[in-house]
């Protein structure tokens, strides 16, 4: 009887660990307003841990306003005005008590157009690291080298950590944007149309470290491009006119799309 | 092609609807009305440049005679008919000092507010209205004022204190309007990207944005200091003295200062021969002093636009 007990509370212990790694996120009813455009209608989502999910639509469609919901980005636009829910780690992040910093450690961001701040290499980490309450010099050493290592540009920058940021070509700047995200140590990482300011070389570098990536992070990039999506993420999801249409497993998304508007859209029709 | 091009040099120099496109103008006639244009404007700009340069070389001429070390370093002798001008220099000194330690922070912080934290409603719009025509009263209205609040409401009396703190306010509209231009011009994508990783809006403005911003704003206070240093009217009633015989003590003692000084031999010596000269020499270093304060600020923003890159 005993053992039984034990065995239970065993399973119920691994069950709830499993639980806890893994960080889905789950979106449930999500509406925008930007004043009185109506962003995003009512997204249901649920994003895996472990994973890349790509969201794909044309311009317009809320892909940026949707992935930056996921970290409350949206927060710092005084019109935006977003209802429902956000899950993650069992958390709702749009409840009031939730401390969107802690959110934004967990939840890091890359953008765009590569934005290194105005600092030396080392220093674009290291303002993430004290920011949030690491002191400790060999620490951050520690972490900035490991963070430019799992972003795969310390052999490019071993040798010249205090030159300006600046310094560094496009490609180099956005991996060093991805590395300043990864030091602060998060479990999902946005991606929003992080390639549509780079070259196609420096793209693939990125798009290969996103997959690497995986292993270790949950990931959702935001793209204009379907080839990068299809390359890189293993969910798609597909929205139009801020209404989610269509949600699936990547291969099957665009082998066999369920709603005309995605077959038109991947095929390319409009957008 | 070519026709099109034509067009579009055509909308470019007039107005489609005005009666000289309509004839046709001959490409010769366009060639040498743009040429007279031109012209015009380079003269406007040589004969602006002419005067500055006579003003910096007539000085230069007339002060350079009586100038030299021991006019610098020295106290004035003989009721002002000879000896040095060093109470002067130093008077400005403490002036120009007094009234940035008490305008940079109150600026830079009001400059933060303004355009870091401040919602755009009617209140900021009166405020930043204000502040900028703030900039235009003339000094001889920040003098009286200074006179009002500083020497008799306050009773700091007639001191460095009142002068520097009524120069103060005189130059708080320069850094409040420079801090928020320098902060302006720092791109957004910075401060998300700050955001990004978790930063608070204070860590992003301290640790980011005003790093950023702080080559404009150091330009900005420079051109402040110097404007501070050359102003007589703020300091008329509050500060300046005719003539002491020390140097001034404490921030309470009046002190003399450079261009009350050119202002004082000008006006009320007795031996306009031997005076004017040393008020020549005054100015003369007034002049030196603000130009190097301007070259400074030049200085700062070669430096800085050649280091960003944004």
């Amino acid at each position: 009887m005993v053992e039984i007990n034990v065995s239970q509370g065993l399973t119920e212990q691994k069950a709830a660990q499993s639980r806890m790694e893994k960080s889905n996120i789950t979106v449930k009813n999500l509406n925008v307003f930007f004043k009185k455009n109506h962003a995003l209608k009512n997204i249901n989502l649920e994003i895996y841990c472990n994973n890349i999910t790509a969201i794909i639509g044309p311009s317009g469609c809320g892909k940026s306003t949707l992935i930056r919901c996921l970290n409350r980005m949206n927060d710092i636009i005084p019109s935006a005005v977003v209802k429902g829910e956000v899950w993650i780690d069992g958390e709702n992040i749009y409840s009031p008590e939730y401390d969107v910093y802690d959110l934004r450690k967990k939840v890091g961001m890359v953008f765009q157009k590569p934005n290194p701040f105005p600092k030396s290499i080392f220093e674009n980490l290291a303002f993430g690291l004290r920011i949030h309450g690491i002191t400790n010099k060999r620490e951050i050493e520690d972490r900035v080298v490991s963070a430019l290592k799992a972003a795969a540009l310390w052999d490019e920058v071993a040798d010249r950590l205090h030159d300006s940021a600046f310094s560094l070509s496009g490609g180099q700047q956005q991996r060093l944007c991805i590395a300043r995200t990864l030091a602060i140590e998060p479990e999902i990482i946005l991606f929003d149309e992080p390639c549509s300011a780079l070259d196609p070389i420096s793209t693939a570098k990125i798009e290969e470290l996103m997959v690497s990536l995986k292993e270790k992070y949950t990931i959702v990039i935001v793209t204009h491009n379907m080839q990068q999506a299809a390359r890189v993420s293993d969910w798609t999801a597909f929205l139009y006119l801020g209404e989610l249409i269509e949600y699936n497993q990547t291969s099957k998304l665009f082998t066999n799309p369920k709603d005309p508007k995605t077959e038109a859209y991947i095929t390319g029709r409009f957008g | 092609m070519e026709n099109q091009a034509c067009e579009i040099t055509n909308i470019m120099n007039y107005p489609v609807d005005s009666p000289s496109v309509k004839k046709g103008v001959s490409k010769e006639k366009r060639r040498r009305i743009q040429n007279i244009g031109i012209i015009v404007l380079f003269l406007s700009l040589l004969i602006s440049a002419v005067f500055l340069f006579i003003i910096v070389i007539f000085i230069s001429i007339q002060g350079a005679r009586i100038l030299n070390w021991e006019f610098l370093t020295s106290m004035p002798r003989r009721s002002m008919t000879a000896g040095g001008i060093l109470p002067a220099i130093l008077g400005t000194f403490y002036l120009a000092l007094g009234a940035i330690l008490f305008a940079l922070p109150l600026g830079v912080l009001s400059g933060i507010y303004l355009n870091e934290y401040a919602r755009d409603n009617f209140i900021v719009r009166i405020l930043k209205t204000g502040i900028n025509n703030l900039a235009g009263v003339p000094s001889i209205v920040f003098g009286l004022f200074g006179l009002a609040v500083f020497v008799k409401f306050f009773g700091f009396g007639v001191s460095i204190l009142s002068g520097s703190l009524t120069l103060g306010i005189m130059i708080l509209p320069v850094i409040i309007s420079t801090t928020v231009e320098a902060l302006r011009s720092v791109p957004d994508s910075f401060r998300e990207a700050a955001y990004g990783v978790g930063a608070t809006k204070w860590q992003t403005i301290r640790g980011i944005v005003l790093p950023a911003a702080l080559p404009g704003i150091l330009t900005g206070v420079v051109l402040a200091i110097g404007r501070a240093a050359g102003e007589t009217a703020p300091i008329l009633f509050t500060a300046a003295t005719f003539f002491s015989k020390k140097l001034p003590s404490s921030i309470m003692s009046p002190v003399q200062a450079l261009p009350y000084h050119i202002y004082a031999l000008m006006t009320e010596g007795t031996y306009p021969e031997k005076q004017v000269p040393i008020a020549y020499g005054s100015a003369l270093v007034l002049l030196m002093l603000v130009l190097g304060m301007n070259l400074i600020a030049i200085i700062i923003r070669i430096r800085q636009r050649k280091k960003r890159q944004w």
